[in-house]
């Protein structure tokens, strides 16, 4: 089984239906209890970093995903719900993350051209970093593909965690991973079939 | 870079598809979730579900039929077509939109843009425009572009994104059903004056509309159509493939 964290951040209507379109049996939850029995758990999000790690401080669900993720149970933090696997982030003043990637969340603004748009928001294509393995949560999807993006903010620092980046002005952090532990700044539940092999493979971490 | 969007607008009443669709192998044309899937699968990058129901009971069958669409296709879903309040955004948020468009709700008040996006977020809010040449000026047009509001659409379009709206959808109603290509000239009055996506909208009639767009205009996002993919004119992979032959961004 596989829970998906809920905190009262997100909607989490179109994900818990892409996991069920590949016969992942999912649970959305926010009982403790149920997240430490399931086999791997998702960590969604939407919004700001500081209001969504204020919430789930505040369910006590941090402490719970944090012993999960030590202990090698799988985990993938997804969207806001990657950035907050991170050490820290400075959207709108400073705040502590769960410090389970190394690095920080950080502006696109400063780091792109300015005509580009921000947020980065569309369909853009992943790239693997040269010279390492491509992460086994990319076993059935091929670099190019496409997957969708909705951010204002990124992954910094992060190094040898970056598993993917996406091109926009600047190589964008679009994946990281830490052992167990994955995250994907964009949207696989909204990124068609390449999104869902994502999952899939997700799902047998 | 961000691929260039190619995005078919469905329009839904009664819980079906209106506008004669003739498509092979699917079994049922007129099924939002069928033509959707059907659409998702042969490389569509959005789809818009535009509402055109009367009745508070129409109402609660596209809710139905969104919802089911939703679950069943994993690309972004935009959604249109009567949505007046903060409610509205809401209860189409829940069956899985990704995105609202507002058109004549924000012309009644505009107020609904800066609220929606301070609740939702602008990402979420796309304002749609359909604008006329009129006397030398293009005008924002209601009631599906039968009546003029008076209001010059390049100021209506900034206050827009001034409040909060996210992404633009600019229809002309002077190209619209014309099929002889987009209005360039209107899009780039407004791709000079925001920086937020633009699609565009009315007029495409052929593969080479698409191209002619997205090189004349790098700046637009996006190009949306209804009948020319629904009526099979144009399809979708050959259109994504001639953009990629064209060295413009796609996502095949």
């Amino acid at each position: 089984m596989l829970a998906i964290v809920d905190y009262g951040v997100g909607n989490l209507f179109s994900l818990t239906c892409s996991l069920r379109a590949i016969g992942a049996e999912a649970v959305v939850t926010g009982d403790g209890a149920v997240l430490a029995r399931a086999e791997r758990v998702i960590l969604p999000g939407v919004g700001a970093f500081g209001d969504a790690a204020d919430a789930l401080r505040a369910s006590g669900l941090d402490r719970v995903v944090l012993r999960e993720a030590e202990a090698g149970k799988p985990l993938l933090g997804i969207c806001l719900g990657m950035q907050l696997l991170f050490d820290c982030s400075l959207e709108y003043g400073r705040h502590e993350g769960l410090g389970l990637i190394p690095g920080s969340i950080r502006p696109i603004r400063p780091l792109i051209p300015k005509q580009l748009k921000v947020p980065h928001i569309g369909w853009n294509a992943l790239r693997f970093p040269r010279g390492r393995p491509v992460s086994p949560l990319f076993r059935y999807i091929q670099e190019g593909d496409c997957v969708y993006f909705v951010h204002s903010f990124a992954g910094a620092d992060c190094g040898e965690h970056t598993i993917a980046t996406a091109e926009y002005g600047a190589e964008l952090t679009a994946a990281v991973a830490r052992n167990n532990i994955y995250g994907v700044q964009f949207h696989p539940e909204k990124s068609g079939p390449v999104g869902l092999n994502i999952l899939k493979a997700f799902c047998q971490q | 870079m961000i691929a260039k969007r190619i995005i078919p607008c469905l329009d839904v009443k009664d819980g079906r598809v209106v506008k004669g669709i003739n498509f092979q192998g699917l079994s049922d044309v007129s099924s939002p979730v069928e033509l959707a899937r059907f659409y998702s699968g042969c490389g569509a990058d959005e789809l818009v579900f535009y509402d055109i129901t009367a009745s508070a009971e129409e109402r609660a069958l596209f809710t139905g039929i969104l919802r089911e669409t939703a679950s069943a296709v994993f690309i972004p879903l935009t959604v249109g077509g009567g949505i007046r309040t903060l409610e509205d955004f809401d209860r189409v948020l829940k069956c899985g939109a990704d995105k609202v468009s507002v058109n004549s709700g924000a012309l009644r008040d505009p107020s609904l843009i800066p609220r929606a996006a301070e609740r939702y977020g602008s990402q979420c809010v796309v304002l749609s425009v359909d604008a006329k040449r009129v006397n030398g000026q293009f005008r924002v047009l209601s009631k599906g572009g039968r009546e003029d509001t008076g209001l010059d659409a390049i100021s209506w379009i900034k206050s827009g994104v001034a409040n909060g709206a996210g992404e633009i959808v600019l229809n002309s109603i002077d190209t619209d059903g014309v099929q002889g290509g987009f209005d360039l000239e209107l899009l780039q009055a407004v791709c000079d004056t925001v920086d937020v996506p633009v699609i565009a909208s009315g007029g495409a009639g052929c593969i080479q509309d698409f191209i002619t767009l997205f090189k004349a205009l790098p700046k637009v996002d996006a190009g949306l159509a209804a009948s020319i993919f629904h009526f099979g004119q144009v399809s979708i992979p050959e259109l994504k493939q001639a953009l990629a032959a064209e060295g413009i961004p796609t996502r095949l």
